[in-house]
């Protein structure tokens, strides 16, 4: 119960974070997200070895979080709880690679543990740019770009849509849980066949509520096609904030930031 | 289930990207030219009714752990199979964004996975063939049964198949194969019978719903064979193209960097800035036992042509820890910093 409940604070909670006004909150949805999507083709197209030059995209993240004032302790405890499925994937790496690669100090360091490293890094810096995302664009916002970007309408509409009953049905189920608690001890009703006569309920409950919506909609005019609100068009400032960013993203993907500033500094420090 | 970014190369996440962009776009045509447009509501509420079903869980018959539902092949059975994958996108696209299930570049391959076997698939070839439109129940349950295991069985290969063609993880092919497909027959089984008891009892309850469905599809298998030869040949020359990019380049996407912004500075090093940084080296030379004295000699191959693990191994590794935890550092102490500014205001 505590992860459902969770699961739903959490999206309510990223919901009230989009709605906020910041820096980042007031640039222009598709320039964030293309600066997502460069962030991210950046950092996966890294060699699987690589950890340190990966570093400063973290930097990166940090700064829009700080600008967007999106508290980092939520954003780290999502990445806990989703990473469950990357690190059962990386940790076979230590044992299936050992060809050791370097040594710090005396100890030897294995390539397995290196990309290991490279895969949890990887998935912060994915999944943490994603959320930075959709905390400081909100889903209206991000479907809007993605429209605007050439994705069909319907689909457009269809995530609205979605997004719009999402609540209203989680809602729903939770009560249903909720009720289902109360009333049955030590696991029963929670078999298959109960499970299918509440879940049909549900469905049930779904599809007339689809009709109910569909007459309303009628009501009002709709005729097959949908309209949705029009994208405000990009100013110069957008432009050039986006330019900028894919400047320093690429700089950072081409150069090894954290090596030059290393050999920097052991250089002053000789 | 989901496919994570942190195990994707940008090859193989952008091939399926462009496949699953063009099925979406095959079928919101479809749909558009069903004209039915009951079905643009619905299919919105019966997307937000797979995130509401699956916060109910129930026991998982003789293991006594719990599941819930997937719910791709209530959807396909419902609302036939361009506007199920519709709706399937819709939803793994909310998970991705909202609950970080996956990521940005591997939302292509779980759309993918979930949606295009599923729906292309598994429905019209086994539900469809099994339950036909006649709808006994027992025919009905088998197929949505069957249905649910190939389903996921092709979607768990699909994970498999792009883990193992990125090459970040190390699992060899046929070990994660003996790992995935078992696991996920065990769960198509009981996502199967968890179908075929929802579907059963609408059946029971309000026949008309599944009548519906089944008739007013104009459903030719001539569309279907088009979808798959089409995403064959997207997956085919993207995959082709995106290769060639990575195998002909050790490091494809560097290479289309430096291309498309015209730095001609590296291919001479000697006035850019690793000869600057080269310059610092040389004097500072720290820890001489590495190879720094190499780099030095030829610059401009040590920069271009070895994959940048190889460099790990030379006399950046020191720098490299100390730029990187310095990096990370700094990271933190903005973080900190803008908390107390926010504290403050």
């Amino acid at each position: 119960m505590a992860k459902i409940e969770s699961t739903f604070s959490d999206l309510s909670r990223l919901d009230a974070l989009a709605a906020r006004d910041s820096v980042i909150a007031r640039l222009d949805p598709r320039v964030k997200l293309l600066t997502a999507v460069v962030f991210v083709l950046c950092v996966v197209s890294f060699d699987k070895y690589v950890i340190a030059a990966m570093l400063p995209f973290a930097l990166f993240l940090s700064l829009i979080m700080g600008l967007g004032g999106i508290p980092a302790n939520f954003i780290l405890k999502k990445l806990v709880l989703v990473s469950p499925f990357a690190l059962l994937l990386g940790m076979f790496n230590p044992f299936l690679d050992q060809q050791i690669l370097l040594y710090l100090g005396p100890i030897p360091i294995s390539g397995g543990w290196i990309s290991f490293l490279s895969i949890l890094l990887r998935f912060c810096l994915t999944v943490g740019a994603l959320l930075i995302l959709i905390a400081t664009t909100g889903f209206n916002g991000v479907c809007m770009a993605m429209e605007k970007m050439g994705m069909p309408k319907i689909f457009a509409v269809q995530l609205l849509l979605l997004y719009r009953y999402i609540f209203v049905l989680m809602d729903e189920g939770q009560q249903m849980y909720r009720a289902r608690a109360l009333r049955s001890f030590q696991g029963r009703g929670t078999d298959m066949k109960t499970f299918g006569h509440l879940i049909g309920g549900l469905l049930l409950r779904t599809l007339d509520r689809g009709q109910r919506i569909h007459l309303a909609m009628l009501c009002r005019g709709f005729d097959g096609t949908i309209r949705t609100r029009r994208a405000p068009r990009l100013i110069t400032r957008d432009i050039l904030l986006f330019v900028l960013s894919c400047l320093i993203l690429i700089t950072m993907r081409r150069y090894d930031c954290s090596l030059l500033l290393g050999q920097l500094l052991t250089g002053f420090a000789q | 289930m989901h496919m994570a970014d942190a195990l994707l190369s940008p090859a193989v996440g952008g091939t399926m990207w462009v496949a699953t962009a063009g099925a979406i776009a095959f079928c919101a045509k479809k749909v558009q030219q069903d004209l039915d447009d009951r079905k643009i509501p619905l299919m919105g509420v019966l997307g937000a009714f797979i995130f509401a079903a699956q916060m109910i869980n129930f026991t998982i018959p003789a293991t006594g752990s719990s599941g819930h539902l997937g719910g791709g092949m209530i959807l396909a059975i419902l609302l036939g199979p361009h506007a199920a994958f519709l709706t399937i996108a819709s939803v793994l696209t909310v998970q991705a964004l909202f609950f970080a299930d996956g990521g940005l570049l591997a939302l292509g391959c779980n759309i993918f996975n979930l949606g295009v076997f599923p729906c292309f698939i598994a429905y019209p070839l086994i539900y469809k063939t099994l339950a036909g439109d006649r709808k006994s129940p027992m025919r009905i349950a088998i197929g949505a049964t069957l249905a649910g295991i190939i389903g996921l069985q092709l979607g768990a290969l699909g994970v498999v198949l792009e883990t193992v063609l990125s090459g970040i993880s190390e699992l060899p092919l046929e070990a994660f194969l003996w790992a995935m497909l078992p696991i996920h027959l065990a769960i198509g089984l009981v996502e199967g019978l968890v179908t075929t008891a929802v579907i059963s009892f609408v059946w029971k309850a309000r026949p008309e719903i599944l009548e519906y469905s089944a008739t007013s599809r104009p459903l030719g298998n001539l569309s279907i064979t088009k979808v798959l030869t089409g995403l064959a040949l997207a997956a085919v020359i993207t995959g082709g193209v995106l290769s060639w990019f990575a195998s002909s380049f050790p490091d494809g996407l560097e290479w289309a960097m430096a291309k498309t912004s015209g730095q001609e500075e590296l291919a001479a090093p000697e006035k850019g800035i690793h000869h600057f940084l080269a310059g610092i080296q040389e004097k500072t030379a720290f820890l001489p036992d590495y190879a720094f004295q190499t780099n030095e000699q030829e610059p401009a191959s040590q920069e271009k042509t070895p994959p940048s693990w190889l460099t790990v191994d030379t006399g950046s590794t020191v720098s490299g820890l100390v730029g990187g935890c310095l990096t990370l550092m700094l990271a933190i102490a903005i973080g900190f910093l803008f908390r107390k500014r926010n504290q403050i205001m």
